[in-house]
């Protein structure tokens, strides 16, 4: 606790470090794993082995792609971007199938049915695919933002800052007041970035809560 | 008007639906198709808005091919009320009916309005505008669904099965709803239903269909009854049903109309 009194200013600042790098991969991981997703959905064909090679990204060893990232993109080693990337890259892996598996929940009577009274193309994926896939896309992005804050703490060993900083720098010069810190805190944000995220999905979709379960058909949650 | 010319659809597959179907569907008329599960009544309506292609013949709306018309326009400008509703599950109920209105660019505002006041039309408490289809009873949401469709103003409707879902007496409910919101609203109506007695009553001429949409028969409701064309369309209306045959009997000096089965059902008036 008296390490923690007398550091908070600098866990604030790598708290927030760690938000500036979890934060923009969890965004670009949606938007990239979303259309693949509905891709995969609309050509299954395409998408089966599309999904199959997205979620084998997330096979591969985390210190060697955040040395893979800058041969390839040409960014600076101990770079936020670098960072970034690797968290997306995994966020996508994470993501796809997930995606698919939203849009393919859909019914299609339903979609049959905006297209019959007059949907164009686009407004059924805006008004009709997007919003009934969104409960399910939610769930996979709740389990895309744990994993993105635990993973942000690797950066550390490349010398990225993050809450992780507080693990390798508590270890290297003994201090478990720093360790236990970094560990609580990287859990606390992860707590509550999924906190809102729920409450997001309550706001959102207020459907699911309203409708009543239909006689004879599972209750989903 | 709905002309239906020569028209086949073979779905793949090779499932023939509909075979060499030809009908005039005259404005301002409702027109009953009535037939056995599976005759082909939903591929005819959706020929219409272009949902299924015909494999052969045309289908015009006053004249003009649909196939000329782009499909997304088209379906905006037909009332169609599907099978089994066919609701939008995340949307309000005001929202479900203001869809189409809103798809044609009609501000939030001016939409719900309209679509609140329709909802008073076909009989529903404007309250339930804020509720879910979900919470809906079977009834509710095939009135929404009329609703739904009547919204734009369209001057075609396509009604299939509206009130498959619901018990005997609320559909006979909204069946005389129907009725009544014509005589104020004098749209052409293509009405598929495979109750006879539905078709006698809402439409004002009915066309009884055999498998492949073959026409049994087509006429009013009573020229199909007095005269039913053959054997199937006889024993289809139920002809010889005996509640459709009434004989009188002069009971108290009154002439009293008795069906087959023994029962009074109602007094003539001379
Ligand atoms: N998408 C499709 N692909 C293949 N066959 C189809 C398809 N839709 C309908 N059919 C077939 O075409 C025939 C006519 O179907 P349709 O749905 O038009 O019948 P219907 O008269 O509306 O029946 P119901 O009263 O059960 O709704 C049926 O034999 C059906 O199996
Ligand atoms: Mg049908």
């Amino acid at each position: 606790m008296t390490w923690l009194s007398l550091n908070w200013p600098h866990v604030i600042d790598l708290a927030r470090a760690h938000l500036l790098l979890s934060v923009p991969a969890i965004l670009l991981s949606v938007v990239i794993a979303v259309p693949v997703g509905r891709l995969a959905y609309r050509h299954p064909r395409v998408g089966g082995p599309l999904l199959g090679a997205a979620s084998l990204l997330y096979a591969i060893p985390a210190l060697p792609l955040l040395i893979v990232i800058p041969a390839l993109l040409g960014t600076p080693l101990r770079s936020a971007t670098t960072m970034i990337v690797a968290l997306t890259v995994y966020g996508v892996a994470l993501l796809v199938r997930t995606a698919a598996d939203a849009f393919t929940a859909v019914d299609d009577h339903t979609r049959g049915a905006a297209v019959a009274v007059g949907h164009s193309p686009l407004a059924v994926f805006w008004q009709v695919d997007l919003p009934l896939a969104f409960p399910v896309l939610l769930s996979g992005v709740r389990v895309v933002t744990v994993s993105t804050i635990g993973l942000v703490t690797i950066g550390a060993l490349i010398g990225v800052s993050s809450l992780g900083t507080l693990l390798t720098d508590g270890f290297q010069r003994s201090i478990p007041a720093e360790v236990t810190t970094g560990v609580i805190a990287t859990v606390l944000l992860a707590l509550l970035l999924d906190g809102l995220l729920l409450l997001t999905g309550r706001v959102a979709a207020p459907w699911t809560r309203a409708a009543r379960p239909a006689r004879g058909t599972a209750v989903t949650a | 008007m709905i002309e239906f010319e020569q028209v086949t659809k073979t779905y793949p597959g090779g499932s023939v639906a509909v075979e060499g179907f030809s009908l005039v569907v005259p404005s301002h008329r409702t027109v009953a198709l009535v037939g056995s599960s599976g005759s082909g009544k939903t591929t005819l309506l959706r020929m219409v808005n272009r949902m299924v292609e015909p494999t052969s013949g045309r289908v015009l709306i006053d004249d003009q091919d649909v196939q000329d018309r782009d499909p997304v326009e088209l379906r905006r400008s037909i009332g169609y009320v599907l099978q089994a509703g066919g609701l939008l599950p995340h949307r309000t109920v005001l929202d479900n009916v203001a869809t189409v209105l809103r798809l044609n660019h009609v501000t939030r505002q001016a939409a719900r309005a309209r679509a609140a006041e329709m909802l008073e039309r076909v009989g529903l408490d404007p309250a339930l505008g804020s509720r879910y289809p979900g919470q809906l009873s079977g009834g509710q949401q095939q009135r929404v669904g009329v609703a739904r469709a009547l919204v734009p103003d369209p001057n075609i409707l396509l009604m299939d099965e509206p009130f498959g879902a619901v018990d005997p007496i609320v559909r006979r409910e909204l069946q005389d709803e129907l009725a009544r919101l014509q005589t104020e609203l004098g749209k052409t109506i293509v009405f598929v239903t495979h109750d006879v007695d539905e078709a006698f009553r809402l439409g004002d001429e009915v066309v009884v269909l055999r498998e492949r949409a073959a026409i049994a028969q087509q006429g009013t409701p009573s020229d199909i009854l007095a005269a039913p064309a053959d054997e199937f369309v006889h024993d289809f209306v139920g002809a010889g049903r005996a509640e459709r045959v009434l004989h009188t009997q002069t009971i108290g000096g009154r002439l009293v109309a008795v069906d087959g089965t023994g029962l009074p059902v109602g007094v003539l008036e001379s």
